[in-house]
């Protein structure tokens, strides 16, 4: 096995024993995105990048460990666009929380971002200005979105594990598509400080690795309370080593009808039913349970997203970074900037968010869509009465082609239909490899906790993992 | 409820974008779409059900009224796309 194939805990193992040196790490990552990236197209910005020297790090847990970092999340001196026009060029004066806290244990953040779709709107990774990541499994497909080029890295070992962000469903459905794992954390479980907002109620930060040992981990890392964060929460992070520890005797497993519906491909639906007989078999007791308000999630999600989204954008005007329109009138000059550097779907959400918040459609959209998310959160509130976790598929079919639902924006927005409800409540999920359809395209497992129960989601799927090997197939490259 | 492209239209306005005419025609109809399907939640009876603007039990979050480390006047105007001293540059909105 090549050293860009390893998961961060074994070459944390292999740094500490010596038999290998972080540059060595840089140097098989670079010669794998040489070889690779002219057809995954993971990364943004390649042309011209200069190769990353080791800067001295402290001597902690990850020294030597490169990580990948999504387009959206603040890092000094290297650019961070959202894979946006508006914001060409700009180069943050400051770190994020979490690149703060990765350095601190002595992490090497890689130079090169990650592809993703503008200002992460997206389920694809097709609306980024720098054109689409290609999936690993088959380049004809999508990586899923909108943390695509972090999923496609990830999968195509051109990355040891990365940092995505999730609105509603932007780190598990890549992570899904590209058959690694992904993590959404409990809503202020990690700070937001240096995210690029999209939705403030509902973006997160959260790790793609290739095991859940490293999801653990990474998580052990950034999670934590932050006074730059007002919505995050000062809660104790327990240890999450001692969640890995294959034993789910016991537990019990909630599957949500409402969650088998048509529109599922018949492959996913056999892939995890078969999960779900593993866990069985592992000891877990699974039972139907009703979340009745699913249904109405992507709806709800679509007010309150685009509402949140178009205030969040407001900010990007041309005056304080990024790219200006010339124009000798302000008010021209705002809005030639945000027409030419926004793209069709930046456009489309923030002008459908400046609707349901404009005056006479306040309450028939904005107000009953915050009703309705009562409704969603109520549901997960009853259902975890009785269970200690929930399963469902993370995305109603596998990867699909590149350019097969860019003409339709709400059939792109109905593929995330298994993973808004969980933003909406503000829980945690996770989603891992747990088969492949007969074409060879990975299929991702959701798993669902109470809030702040992450402990719960890293002992159900290395558990699964511990007694699967999905995990461990790569995709021919 | 339907949007028309006048409506379209204004609310643009409003978010201070430019469009094209073939982006005006375009959008219009998926905007009609997408409202189309999200009317789907006016079919629930949402009368005693209290909006929640937040998922967690928060409330104000306050810090002693102390100054603390910020950018530099140089660092926070390096990204600007035009400048003048110590201030981001617009054109001019007093005659």
């Amino acid at each position: 096995m090549e050293i860009n194939q390893l998961t961060a805990h074994e070459l944390i193992d292999k740094l500490k024993g010596k038999q290998t040196t972080a540059s060595s790490v840089l140097d098989a990552l670079y010669s794998r995105i040489q070889k690779v990236e002219p057809g995954v197209k993971a990364y943004v910005r390649v042309e011209g990048a200069k190769k990353s020297v080791l800067k001295p790090q402290p001597d902690s847990l990850l020294k030597g460990l490169p990580i990948t970092i999504k387009d959206n999340i603040c890092t000094e001196g290297i650019n961070t666009e959202c894979c946006s026009k508006i914001l060409q060029g700009f180069r943050p004066p400051y770190d994020a929380a979490v690149i703060k806290k990765l350095k601190n244990a002595g992490a090497e953040i890689f130079p090169l971002k990650a592809n993703m779709d503008e200002f992460a709107f997206g389920s694809s990774t097709e609306n980024s200005h720098f054109g689409p990541t290609h999936n690993p499994w088959d380049l004809a497909c999508v990586p899923g979105g909108s943390s695509g080029g972090s999923a496609a890295s990830v999968a195509a070992d051109e990355a040891i594990w990365a940092l995505g962000s999730d609105t509603g469903g932007s780190i598990r459905q890549p992570a899904s598509f590209c058959g690694v794992v992904g993590l959404k954390p409990t809503y202020g479980r990690v700070s937001r400080y240096g995210l690029i907002a999209f939705a403030s109620s509902l973006d997160q930060i959260g790790p793609i690795t290739k095991d859940v040992r490293d999801c653990a981990l990474l998580s052990q890392v950034i999670f934590g309370y932050d006074p730059n964060d007002s919505t995050s929460v000062d809660q104790e992070v327990p240890d999450f080593s001692k969640s890995l520890t294959n034993d789910i005797r016991g537990l019990k497993v909630g599957i949500p009808g409402e969650y088998f519906v048509e529109g599922m491909d018949p492959e996913v639906k056999t892939i995890i039913e078969e999960a779900i007989n593993k866990l069985n078999s592992l000891g877990a007791v699974s039972a139907k349970v009703s979340l009745p308000h699913t249904e109405y999630a992507v709806p709800v999600y679509y007010i309150i997203a685009t509402a949140e989204a178009s205030s969040n954008l407001a900010r990007f005007d041309g005056v304080q970074y990024g790219w200006r329109a010339r124009s000798d009138n302000l008010i021209e000059m705002y809005k030639k900037t945000r027409g030419e550097g926004f793209g069709d779907e930046a456009k489309r959400r923030i002008i459908l968010g400046t609707f349901a918040l404009s005056h006479g459609y306040y309450d028939a959209y904005y107000l009953r869509a915050l009703k309705v998310r009562t409704l969603i959160k109520q549901d997960f509130d009853a259902a975890f009465k009785h269970f200690d976790c929930i399963i469902t598929p993370t995305s109603p079919t596998p990867a699909f082609k590149i350019g097969e639902k860019t003409q339709d924006p709400l059939k792109m927005y109905l593929s995330d239909i298994y993973t808004i409800s969980v933003n909406l409540a503000g829980i945690p999920a996770i989603s891992m490899p747990c088969g492949f359809t007969k074409k060879g395209l990975p299929v991702g497992l959701q798993i669902m906790a109470r809030p702040f129960d992450e402990a719960m989601l890293f002992r159900v799927a290395h558990t699964f993992e511990q007694n699967t090997d999905w995990h461990k197939s790569k995709p021919k490259l | 409820m339907a949007i028309d492209k006048e409506t379209v239209k204004y609310v643009a306005h409003l978010a201070r974008i430019e469009l094209q005419p073939d982006e005006l025609e375009k959008l219009s109809s998926q905007l009609h779409d997408i409202l189309g399907f999200i009317d789907k939640l006016s079919t629930l009876d949402t009368g005693a059900v209290n909006p929640s603007s937040h998922i967690l039990a928060i409330s104000n979050v306050l810090r002693e009224d102390k100054t603390g480390d910020s950018l530099s006047p140089d660092k926070a105007l390096e990204n600007a796309p035009a400048k003048k001293g110590n201030f981001f540059s617009v054109p001019k909105i007093l005659e």
